[in-house]
């Protein structure tokens, strides 16, 4: 564990001398500064229930973004052998690059709570909802994050790997949402599947444990199957 | 220091190491001379734990470069043939960062990256993005790398690659500076170099090791006799018949070129046979203007030896290839397929 800050510091430093930092955080200041405006003025109420569901499914393109080139480049221009040569884990390496990704999607949140004050001080917000949609973000952060990193784990183009991010989430997203409202076997399973849902009670000012465990446990998922296909290079 | 043992990696069913063994001592610097694709690099990734081995044992400072793999790593340092780096970086953040990966101390953490700055000669680019160095300042940055850990061993594939001469220069006085307090394995498809900087030599050729011996002991061995050339002044055709009668003699070449007289003497294994011509010339009275004794260079051994193993090689494989050529086996699939 202890090479995860030196690895993290070094994605950090790369994200921000490139410029896809600042074009994601842009690209959602933009749509979400968007939705809640509108939303404001729709609705009236001093409230970021809305605003914040909709940033699911931009959130669901935009991490993909920031984690496709996360492995892929490594190994596109060959530093992945310079990394791995020296003296560090596997896990370390992908945790740390895990964690930077996070910590970007976590900075480009962080603009949002202006919002928060720009309410507070226009009227009297439920301070509930909107403390819980920010732990749903942050949690759904992790997974999307974690999705991301495992497609650019999958190939060395980091093109390939956002698209394929983006597809997955997007799929993800709309499994649970098309199905809304309809019976069936397979409702339950696809809502499950689907982040969509478990989104929803976030949103609402509850942190229920079950939608906690799903987050949590597909980002363990997806952390765990990349570092066994970056481990795999060893037996190839 | 380091010990490959049997050591075999194939790709498919291409070998890309065939069965190969051998030792580097500590403090020795080992050099690696083989044609492209004659399997340098793929051992070398191996000793860095980069790629596995397909079968046999390689031990890097005692720990088993699969089982101990941590422990390797931390023992070396490796300057890969393409020196990828990261390159929206600056020098010294990157050196930074690598040393923080390394675990360097955190106290000698900047004495060191000075110091390799230094070493590598590029203190006056350590605030500039990687990416807009030339290759020659990126080979450096990659060598400094290397040293920032201050490692027991140093793996370097053909680490003057891409340099200018003035760099070249620089790069082997510095490996042979680090050769005093390191074990270096080196590899290289430039002769001289390992003439002039290793202590040992492998060559390599299409994943096998076919000589290993020291540079000199390498030419000694392939040529025992030698070649001496003369330029003279004096009546070419008595010379001629002179130096033919010279004890050990085997073949005398050349004649008059206008002016002076040019001869190539060939004598036999063991024998020079400088005194003598010297002591002919002297008693006939015959100028001698140069005499200079051509011993065959690693260059031609490694020629000899290389295309030697290729031209086998190549008898067994047509030898070994099944009659017919690709055309009629088309056909012949072909036909099966419209059955
Ligand atoms: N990842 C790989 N997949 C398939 N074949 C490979 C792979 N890496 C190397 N090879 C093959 O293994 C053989 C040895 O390659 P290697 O890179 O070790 O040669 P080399 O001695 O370093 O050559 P050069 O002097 O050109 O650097 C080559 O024939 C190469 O095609
Ligand atoms: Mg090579």
């Amino acid at each position: 564990m202890n090479n995860v800050p030196t690895v993290f510091k070094r994605e950090m430093i790369s994200y921000f001398y490139s410029p896809i930092a600042y074009i994601v955080i842009a690209v959602f200041l933009v749509f979400s500064g968007y939705f809640f405006a509108r939303i404001l003025a729709l609705t009236q109420q001093a409230t970021l229930t809305y605003s914040l569901a909709n940033t699911q499914f931009i959130l669901s393109i935009l991490a993909p973004v920031i984690t496709m080139k996360l492995l892929s480049e490594e190994v596109r221009s060959g530093t992945i052998e310079m990394l791995m040569t020296a003296p560090v884990t596997d896990f370390e390496v992908v945790f740390g690059k895990f964690l930077a990704a996070l910590f970007l999607y976590l900075v480009m949140l962080a603009p949002t709570l202006l919002y928060v004050v720009f309410l507070n001080w226009v009227g009297k917000p439920d301070i509930g909802p909107i403390i819980s949609s920010y732990i749903g973000l942050a949690l759904m952060g992790s997974m999307f994050v974690s999705v991301g990193l495992l497609m650019s784990a999958l190939t060395k183009n980091q093109v390939v790997a956002g698209v394929t991010g983006i597809v997955t989430l997007v799929i993800l997203f709309f499994a649970g949402y098309a199905v809304s409202g309809t019976e069936g076997w397979y409702v339950a399973a696809l809502q499950y599947i689907g982040t969509y849902d478990h989104w929803e009670s976030f949103t609402k000012g509850l942190v229920d444990t079950r939608d906690v465990v799903y987050y949590i446990s597909i980002t363990a998922l997806c952390i765990f199957i990349a570092v066994r296909i970056v481990e795999s290079r060893k037996w190839r | 220091m380091i010990k490959v043992d049997h050591l075999t990696k194939r790709y498919g069913d291409k070998t890309a190491v065939d069965d190969i063994s051998f030792e580097v001592q500590e403090g020795e610097i080992l050099g690696m001379l083989g044609p492209n694709g004659a399997g340098k690099t793929t051992t070398m990734r191996i000793l860095t734990c980069f790629t596995p081995a397909t079968s046999g044992s390689a031990t890097v400072a005692g720990c088993d470069v699969f089982a101990d793999s941590l422990r390797v790593r931390r023992q070396i340092g490796y300057l890969p043939e393409s020196v990828p780096l990261y390159l929206d970086m600056r020098v010294n953040e990157y050196l930074l960062f690598r040393a923080q990966l390394k675990r360097v101390p955190r106290k000698e953490i900047y004495p060191r990256i000075e110091q390799c700055l230094e070493k590598c000669g590029i203190v006056e680019v350590k605030n500039q993005i990687i990416g807009t160095l030339s290759k020659g300042y990126r080979q450096r940055v990659g060598l400094a790398d290397t040293l920032i850990h201050d490692p027991k061993i140093l793996i370097l594939d053909e680490p003057t690659i891409g340099l200018d001469p003035n760099q070249i220069r620089q790069v082997r006085q510095l490996i042979k500076e680090l050769g005093q307090r390191h074990t270096i394995l080196l590899s290289t498809h430039i002769l001289p170099e390992v003439e002039m900087i290793c202590g040992r030599v492998i060559i390599i050729n299409r994943g096998k090791i076919v000589a290993n011996d020291t540079p000199s002991n390498l030419v000694a061995r392939l040529r025992g006799g030698a070649t001496v050339s003369l330029e003279a002044k004096g009546p070419s055709e008595v010379i001629e018949r002179a130096l033919r009668e010279i004890p050990g003699v085997i073949r005398v070449t050349g004649g008059n070129k206008g002016q002076v007289n040019q001869f190539l003497v060939e004598s036999d294994k063991g024998k020079d046979a400088r005194e003598d011509i010297f002591k002919t010339f002297a008693r006939n009275d015959w100028i001698l203007l140069e005499m200079k004794r051509d011993v065959m260079t690693l260059e031609e051994i490694f020629h000899q030896i290389t295309t030697q193993e290729a031209e086998e090689a190549y008898r067994e494989e047509v030898s070994q290839r099944p009659a017919g050529g690709v055309k009629e086996r088309l056909s012949g699939i072909l036909g099966r397929l419209k059955r």
